[in-house]
């Protein structure tokens, strides 16, 4: 065979080769949501992994957190869902999950470094299985506009400061700034949680059985309908519904509210969009006569039973989990780690001085998280005890109905909900 | 080349006519099978299967899923619960006041939806006749406003809620005209009153084009020789409205009114963008618990779902016989 022959030979066999590797590299499919850049670093991230990695191909498919919540369980109930996707309420598609642990080559690791946030995948307590791997810890808390506080020449309340305080405080730098409203909470019963527990809300009873209605829920349900009557709370947020209400981020980054109720998660968006605009704080939970806290949380990449190539999803995930990899995702992603190991200062992030700040206040609040609030957000069903906190409390805002008439219709949208996904 | 041309023609005539005639010899051993009269289910029997796999086997999945329940999708993991789901739906201490129901937000969409209709559909139709009557009249620019008026039909009712939305909401359009002038701003999306209000105008804005053409189409089918007889009687303007245009624009009133209602009964897209059904539920329509109750909760009750969307088919049903009737007696009292 003459030289060039050869060499065209060559070219060729290589060529079909890597077409055949190609061809027959596992697919991983990823539905991927985003809170701020999440999916773009995983994407980023994944590149590496498969040029090491050439037999597996992860496809990161990016969608809205909207079709995670209803389109994912339905794809998932055909039998058509992807292999893995980023979740952050299990609950109704926990069935789904697979149990990475004869997959993974060291589940230890993941108990020891993941432990606190594993149990939130499992479908009770008794269940040890490693369903997946956390993207991050979240937890919620107010952020505050500095610069309004300064321009009406108020102190922040200091560390211990109530609920009370607070709303006092803001009403007062709204008042004097000409600010629309005082403070603005995301729309969501798990932020109404975190006060709520706060007030001594216990959300379970004696029996570990759902019982959101008691004497802490109502101390804070009854103060958050009147600041919303009042105005110092802005009404469009929680009185609308649907996708009629309005983003409390846009309110704050807009300089509409001085403080607003969410969580961790908003980092980026908080240094993307905002910037230079105003100072802002991340400023401890506001305290109740039960503790100050707010909820934790987070989001997972969770794998389906369903998928045809387990091994390489776990190899996948296990690359992810690894602690240099892990550490450069979080300062990627501008989160708080959900490796334990990492949370001890091994993440180099590259922020703002206001973010670096915001980020050690986010810990700060989550070393103080209540137990209450861990176990309401590790129950499965939790979204069953949110949403209709949402639903009743927006109509009692509105005066549709009184808030007697809110307790009693989350007592009962609860129990209706719990019982329908009961029945087998 | 000249000779080549008419046999070329000739061979593409006769390909031609061999794939036309391609049916012949089935069609004429159906013909000798089939007797006349089932000869055109053979016709109609593809189409027949194509709706009765998109249309009859979902509405038959339907019924199974309202007496069913647990939130599994798939149809062999649901419970058969009977009648449990309608049961809990219906079930009301006074049906006037939803807050008395098991299921209060599905009497709010209720009442909601039948306070739409009536409203939605009498204003639309009468502004739809009023402007298809002033477009029917020579005046200067007709063309133009009647592509003005029915502009709104062509855009997608996300389109019109947004731009609705960016001009009613707190710092929007509205207010801010408002402020301009003096006038003190309105939280039009807030207060329950307005916002149901504002739904309404929003989808008779919509809408109104496309009916207004069916009206318009309806007047000019209407003989000029009529007017002209009446004018040389010396009948007054309303009379000539009442007794000639009116009965002789029914047919078009009725498939407008029928058409509209319909249509009202399904309100959905628009109203889901602009207020969400909010707030809290004073714009929450049927179709919106629906989605809700099958695909927006945590816990997903399709049951109870699929039976609020056949009390729904119900009452669409008992309108499209009204339309049969209301056309039929048109059509028997027509005097063409």
């Amino acid at each position: 065979m003459s030289t060039p022959l050869g060499i065209a030979a060559l070219a060729l066999l290589a060529t079909t080769t890597v077409a055949a590797v190609e061809a027959n590299a596992a697919k991983i499919r990823v539905a991927c949501y985003s809170d701020g850049n999440e999916c773009e670093a995983t994407e980023e991230l994944s590149a590496r992994f498969m040029k090491d990695n050439p037999d597996i191909e992860v496809l990161i498919d990016k969608m809205p957190y909207k079709s995670i919540l209803e389109s994912l369980p339905v794809q998932l109930a055909a039998g058509n869902g992807p292999d893995v996707a980023r979740v952050t309420i299990a609950g109704p598609i926990m069935k789904y999950f697979l149990d990475l642990t004869p997959y993974l080559k060291d589940p230890g690791y993941w108990e020891t470094n993941f432990g606190a946030m594993l149990p939130w995948l499992r479908p009770n307590a008794t269940d040890k299985g490693i369903y997946g791997l956390p993207t991050q810890m979240t937890v919620t808390a107010p952020i505050v506009n500095k610069t309004l506080f300064e321009q009406a020449g108020m102190p922040l309340p200091g560390p211990e400061a109530t609920w009370d305080d607070w709303v006092a405080a803001v009403a007062k730098v709204a008042k004097a700034t000409n600010t629309p409203f005082g403070m603005a909470w995301d729309r969501s019963g798990h932020r109404f949680a975190g006060a709520a527990i706060s007030m001594g809300a216990k959300y379970f009873d004696a029996n570990g059985d759902p019982a959101v209605i008691d004497d802490g829920f109502k101390a804070m349900a009854s103060r958050f309908v009147r600041w919303n009557e009042d105005g110092v709370v802005e009404k469009d947020v929680w009185a609308a519904a649907g996708s009629g209400y309005r983003d409390a981020f846009e309110e704050f980054a807009n300089a509409k509210i001085a403080l607003y109720l969410s969580g961790s998660w908003q980092l980026t968006r908080l240094q993307k969009q905002i910037s230079d605009g105003f100072d802002w704080v991340v400023v401890p939970n506001p305290c109740g006569p039960a503790s100050c806290t707010g909820m934790p949380g987070g989001a997972s990449f969770v794998a389906f039973k369903q998928t045809t190539s387990p091994k390489e999803v776990a190899r996948w995930l296990q690359w992810l989990a690894s602690e240099p990899v892990y550490a450069e995702w979080m300062a990627m992603t501008s989160n708080i780690s959900g490796h334990a190991a990492l949370q001890k200062g091994g993440v180099k992030y590259k922020l703002t001085p206001a973010g670096n700040a915001a980020i050690a206040a986010f810990s700060l609040n989550a070393s103080k998280i209540s137990p209450v609030a861990y176990r309401l957000q590790g129950y499965p069903l939790s979204g069953a005890l949110f949403n209709p906190v949402v639903d009743r409390l927006s109509q009692a805002i509105n005066g549709q109905i009184t808030l007697d008439q809110a307790y009693q219709r989350i007592t009962s949208d609860v129990a209706d909900a719990i019982a329908a996904a009961a029945k087998k | 080349m000249a000779a080549i041309a008419p046999s070329a023609g000739r061979l593409l005539g006769a390909c031609f006519g061999a794939v036309m005639n391609l049916p012949e010899r089935p069609m004429r051993w159906a013909q000798s099978r089939l007797r006349d009269g089932r000869l055109g289910w053979l016709f109609v029997g593809p189409n027949l299967a194509v709706f009765g796999l998109f249309t009859f086997l979902p509405i038959a999945v339907d019924f199974w899923y309202s007496l069913t329940g647990s939130t599994e999708l798939l149809p062999k993991n649901r419970p058969y619960v009977g009648l449990d789901n309608f049961t809990t739906l219906l079930a009301c201490g006074e049906y006037l006041d939803p807050n008395s129901c098991v299921r209060d937000t599905f009497w709010y969409g209720v009442w909601n939806t039948a306070k739409f209709v009536l409203l939605q559909v009498g204003l639309m139709i009468s502004l739809s006749l009023l402007t298809a009557l002033v477009l029917n009249r020579k005046i200067i620019g007709r063309g133009v406003f009647r592509a003005v008026f029915f502009y709104p039909v062509l855009l997608s009712p996300v389109v019109v809620a947004l731009i609705w939305k960016w001009i009613l909401q707190r710092d929007g359009v509205l207010n801010a005209a408002l402020r301009s002038t003096g006038v003190s701003s309105t939280n039009w999306l807030l207060d329950p009153n307005w916002a149901f209000f504002w739904t309404v105008f929003v989808s008779i804005w919509a809408h109104m084009g496309f009916y207004t053409l069916i009206l318009l189409a309806g007047l000019q089918a209407i003989p000029r020789d009529i007017y002209e007889a009446a004018n040389m009687d010396a009948a007054s303007p309303w009379r000539t409205f009442y007794r000639l245009t009116l009965p002789l624009l029914m047919p078009s009133l009725v498939v407008v009114f029928i058409l509209g209602m319909i249509r009202a009964v399904q309100i959905f897209d628009e109203v889901y963008v602009l207020t969400g059904g909010g707030p809290g539920t004073a714009t929450t329509f049927m179709v919106e618990y629906i989605y809700n109750t099958g695909f927006a909760q945590s816990v997903r009750e399709y049951g109870m779902a699929a039976a609020a969307s056949l009390l729904l088919a119900g009452v669409l049903l008992v309108f499209t016989a009204l339309q049969l009737k209301g056309l039929l007696r048109v059509g028997r009292g027509s005097p063409h």
